[in-house]
């Protein structure tokens, strides 16, 4: 009667309440995509149908537009108190960073600007650990400093869930409450619970996203996978890396960490 | 459609320890190529990387994926990998093995329900190998799996290997730490992970893979006592829903909980969950819940919901063996956030008992507690706090500890020798009313003389606290007072005749004289007590009945010199065994912070002790003008 997905959910909801209870304000990314929608869900668990948190998205106004259609609905749908942070433009980058990893730098300042503006001190984000391997060092309550830097090099201790819930005055904490699941997971866990996605995952004309990200920097597979149970059975053969479809993670050795160090998701 | 989810075997987690560069991070890059776990492309980018730095494939590249650790093939961070094989998940913790990264690998240890402890077959067992041993049993480990690395560096030795294996074997056997198996390996050159060694013919066991598939997950307690934790309290909508995770048992609605540390109780009137078909009525160890009850009864974060007939212990002392992970050391009197389940309290460091020299296993006293040291601490805490001994319930029976912004350090509760404070807090009769005195303390004081008062004499048995109470009742009683002693022989043979010796029992024995002398002392009477009280927060508690009236005497004598004197032969029964919980020898004496009044029948003749007390008597019942105060 209790199962693995159901032990992975009862984790993350501990995680979220933990983060609702200790940090104040709180706010949540929603990228819109199938990780953290499940997330999204979750929330939703953990607070008997209410969404106590705001929802932000960083918006750069290059995703899809069944990404922002899927968004509207939502929102309205699930009473949703959204926050849309238009991110800065991609000219006032730092121009000695790759192309992709650009459009990404934009989502870090975005971010940057609303916790700057809104004081947020807990900034929750449906990152996974085997998605990249830098993520996969990541701590669950992960704190950033005065400028939002992640001091991969000093991590603190995080042991028996008692998590890191003081901070100095400015700093703030990236909560990770799906870092223990797997692009696997959360696709059984969609399939389970009949949570809605943006349909571009599902293929049509023999090609879809796996992972969903900017339209001029990601890119769709080849796949027939029109229904999650296929994706799933897909996912269960394959041993193409989730990301391979995102430029910004393969344009030098270093690229992905250089961004996360300096305050990308 | 298929039911997915139950068709998944349970994930097994597990840690890679060991000392630094033994071959941790090179073993799980290995059994990921061996098994075909590996991303595609993720072979071609690690013979890349590993060229540009002009080295062989280095296969810890997999998991060290910070410039820095790949610049000084070393791992800084915990880090976590997923695999498939033996029809199941297995989740890899690699933990970094160098001493100055020991707070990453307790963060990746933690979380795993097995070990792999990797030793250098050529370096043997060296100091992080013991540590994170150690570490491993601290943290709750009892499947360890031990790898000898590095086989192609000694010949494929079978001696070595003997060697090496039984030195480790021995050290965890001291620790009380059984191994399922020690297996012969060479990572780099996979040597007996996926595939049999060709070059270790005489080993005949089982190799990494199939030793870890003999690996369990930790079985969710559902047999435990009920322990839910309370998180927070939602008033979203009209239904007030207690949240937490059960951490241990199951909880069914219709039960009655019981509070702690408050002690109030209510019903689970029903388990609330969203977008369930139909409402759950029983949840077990590991769910996240919400739970309403049909009382309003007061309920907050911290407190540990339970059954009653299986309640946690309350207690405002702990004994915690902590490891600690911070540059400042721990001194005694510091003080910290404690962070017990979802309880935060201040406690404040009482005593360093023993600092344990994890390469000997041996301990030792110690003033201060150092980075990566581990040592049995006593914490005392401001409030009362429900929690469990780790053995018995380790959720609940370990904390954390908070230094301002940083935590500093883990530890597991180890309560033997104190008493469970709970029977000792709460008031049964619930019908009680104080009856108005129409003669006033002051008037009583006037007619005998002097003011009553509570003189508690507290030490090591043959300090001499007897014998001086008995002296200085002598000398006050000549003086005109009205005094009177009680000590062991009056008390125990009437009023506390049902009591036995367990901590628990001396606990209430020690309560009891407390009120008994807080009423004496209210009669006008100078009580003298004379127990060894050991503990604090028993003799804060017979403060607590008499605050204005209590005065505490500390009757010193080195435990030497108590144990030479031994008058009734206890000490030499107690060190022969015959007698349990004896203070000093087998059980803690807290000495007193701040005594009103301290004596030492060690080095001063005992007129001397006894002058000094009844001058402090003599001063502290004295009695005052009515107009004294404001004159002054």
């Amino acid at each position: 009667m209790y199962n693995y997905l159901e032990e992975l959910e009862a984790r993350t909801i501990y995680i979220l309440r933990e983060a609702f209870n200790r940090i104040e304000p709180l706010g949540m990314l929603w990228s819109i995509g199938k990780d953290s929608t499940a997330l999204l869900w979750m929330v939703r668990k953990a607070f008997f149908g209410h969404v106590p948190i705001p929802m932000i998205q960083l918006d750069t106004g290059m995703e899809l537009p069944e990404v922002y259609e899927f968004r509207d609905r939502i929102v309205r749908d699930w009473t949703i108190n959204m926050v849309v942070e238009m991110c800065p433009p991609e000219e006032t980058m730092d121009p000695t960073l790759p192309p992709a990893s650009r459009a990404a730098a934009r989502k870090t300042e975005g971010l940057k600007t609303l916790i700057r503006r809104d004081a947020y001190r807990g900034i929750i984000l449906g990152i996974r650990r085997d998605e990249q391997s830098t993520r996969a060092k990541e701590r669950v309550f992960s704190p950033r400093d005065l400028d939002g830097h992640w001091d991969f090099r000093d991590q603190p201790p995080e042991f028996w869930d008692q998590y890191k819930t003081e901070f100095p005055e400015g700093t703030h904490v990236r909560i990770h409450p799906i870092l223990h699941w797997t692009e696997l997971d959360i696709w059984r866990y969609h399939l389970r619970e009949n949570i809605p996605i943006v349909p571009l995952y599902l293929a049509r004309d023999g090609k879809r996203y796996r992972s969903l990200g900017e339209k001029n920097i990601t890119f769709p597979i080849d796949s027939q996978a029109s229904t999650i149970e296929e994706i799933i059975n897909e996912l269960e053969a394959t041993r193409a890396p989730e990301r391979a479809g995102r430029a910004m993670d393969h344009e030098s050795e270093d690229s992905f960490e250089r961004l996360r160090a300096s305050g990308y998701m | 459609m298929t039911d997915h989810d139950t068709a998944y075997r349970r994930q097994l987690r597990i840690v890679f320890a060991g000392h630094v560069d033994h071959g941790k991070s090179t073993l799980i890059g290995r059994l990921l190529y061996d098994t075909d776990s590996l991303p595609d492309g993720k072979y071609e980018e690690l013979k890349q990387v590993s060229e540009r730095r002009g080295m062989p494939l280095e296969w810890s590249f997999v998991l060290d994926a910070f410039q820095a650790e790949r610049d000084q093939a070393v791992t800084i961070d915990t880090t976590q990998i997923w695999f498939k094989a033996n029809n199941r998940d297995y989740v890899i913790i690699d933990a970094p093995g160098h001493r100055e990264f020991l707070k990453n690998m307790v963060s990746g240890a933690a979380q795993a329900d097995a070990a792999v402890l990797v030793v250098d077959a050529q370096e043997g067992v060296r100091e992080q190998s013991r540590r994170h041993a150690y570490l491993l049993h601290l943290l709750g480990l009892r499947q360890v799996l031990c790898v000898i690395n590095k086989m192609d560096l000694v010949g494929h030795s079978a001696d070595r290997f003997a060697e090496v294996s039984g030195e480790i074997a021995r050290y965890l056997e001291d620790l009380g730490l059984g191994l399922v198996g020690t297996i012969p390996i060479s990572a780099r050159d996979g040597d007996n992970l996926a595939h049999k060694s060709p070059h270790m013919p005489w080993y005949e066991g089982p190799i990494v893979l199939q030793a870890l598939d003999r690996l369990e997950p930790m079985p969710s307690p559902i047999d435990r006592p009920l322990r839910l934790p309370i998180q927070d309290v939602y008033k979203f909508d009209e239904r007030r829903i207690i949240v937490g995770r059960i951490e241990t048992g199951i909880l069914r609605v219709g039960d009655r909980l019981l509070f702690s540390p408050h002690n109030r109780t209510a019903v689970v009137k029903s388990i609330e969950a969203w977008n369930a078909a139909v409402p759950p009525v029983e949840a077990r160890a590991g769910q996240s819940v919400g739970i309403t009850l049909d009382e309003q009864i007061f309920v907050e974060r911290g407190n540990i919901a339970s059954h009653d007939t299986h309640a946690p212990v309350l207690t405002s002392v702990l004994r915690t063996n902590v490891f600690w992970l911070h540059d400042k050391p721990l001194l005694v009197g510091n003080g910290y956030k404690l962070k017990l389940a979802t309880e935060d309290a201040q406690v404040t460091v009482q005593s360093i008992d023993r600092v344990i020299d994890t390469q000997t296993l041996a301990g030792k006293k110690g003033e201060a507690v150092h980075r990566n040291e581990v040592a049995e601490v006593t914490l005392r805490a401001r409030k009362m706090l429900a929690l469990d001994e780790y053995a018995d319930n380790p959720a609940t029976g370990r904390c954390a500890l908070v230094d301002v912004y940083d935590t500093v350090a883990g530890g597991v509760v180890n309560m033997k020798g104190y008493p469970d404070q709970r029977r000792l807090y709460q008031v049964k009769g619930t019908n009680l009313h104080e009856v108005e005195h129409l003669l006033t303390p002051d008037a009583r004081a006037w007619r005998n003389g002097h003011k009553g008062a509570v003189i508690w004499f507290t030490g090591l048995s043959g300090a001499g606290k007897s014998t001086l109470a008995m002296l200085v009742e002598r000398t006050l009683f000549n003086k005109g007072c009205h005094v009177y002693v009680l000590d062991g022989d009056n008390v125990r043979k009437g009023l506390n005749s049902d009591l036995g010796f367990e901590p628990g029992d001396r606990a209430e024995n020690i309560r009891r004289v407390g009120e008994v002398a807080a009423l004496f002392a209210q009669a006008g009477f100078i009580v003298i007590s004379a127990f060894i009280s050991p503990y604090q927060v028993d003799r804060d508690r017979a403060r607590k009945a008499a605050p204005d009236a209590f005065h505490e005497v500390y009757i010193h004598a080195d435990l030497e010199t108590c144990e030479q004197r031994d008058p009734k032969g206890l000490y030499k029964k107690a060190r022969a065994g015959l007698i349990q919980d004896f203070t000093g020898i087998s059980a803690p004496y807290e000495a007193p912070g701040t005594p009103e009044l301290m004596v030492d029948t060690d080095r001063q003749p005992i007129e001397d002790c006894v002058r000094q007390i009844v001058d402090y008597i003599s001063v502290a019942t004295l009695l005052e003008a009515p107009d004294a105060a404001t004159a002054s």
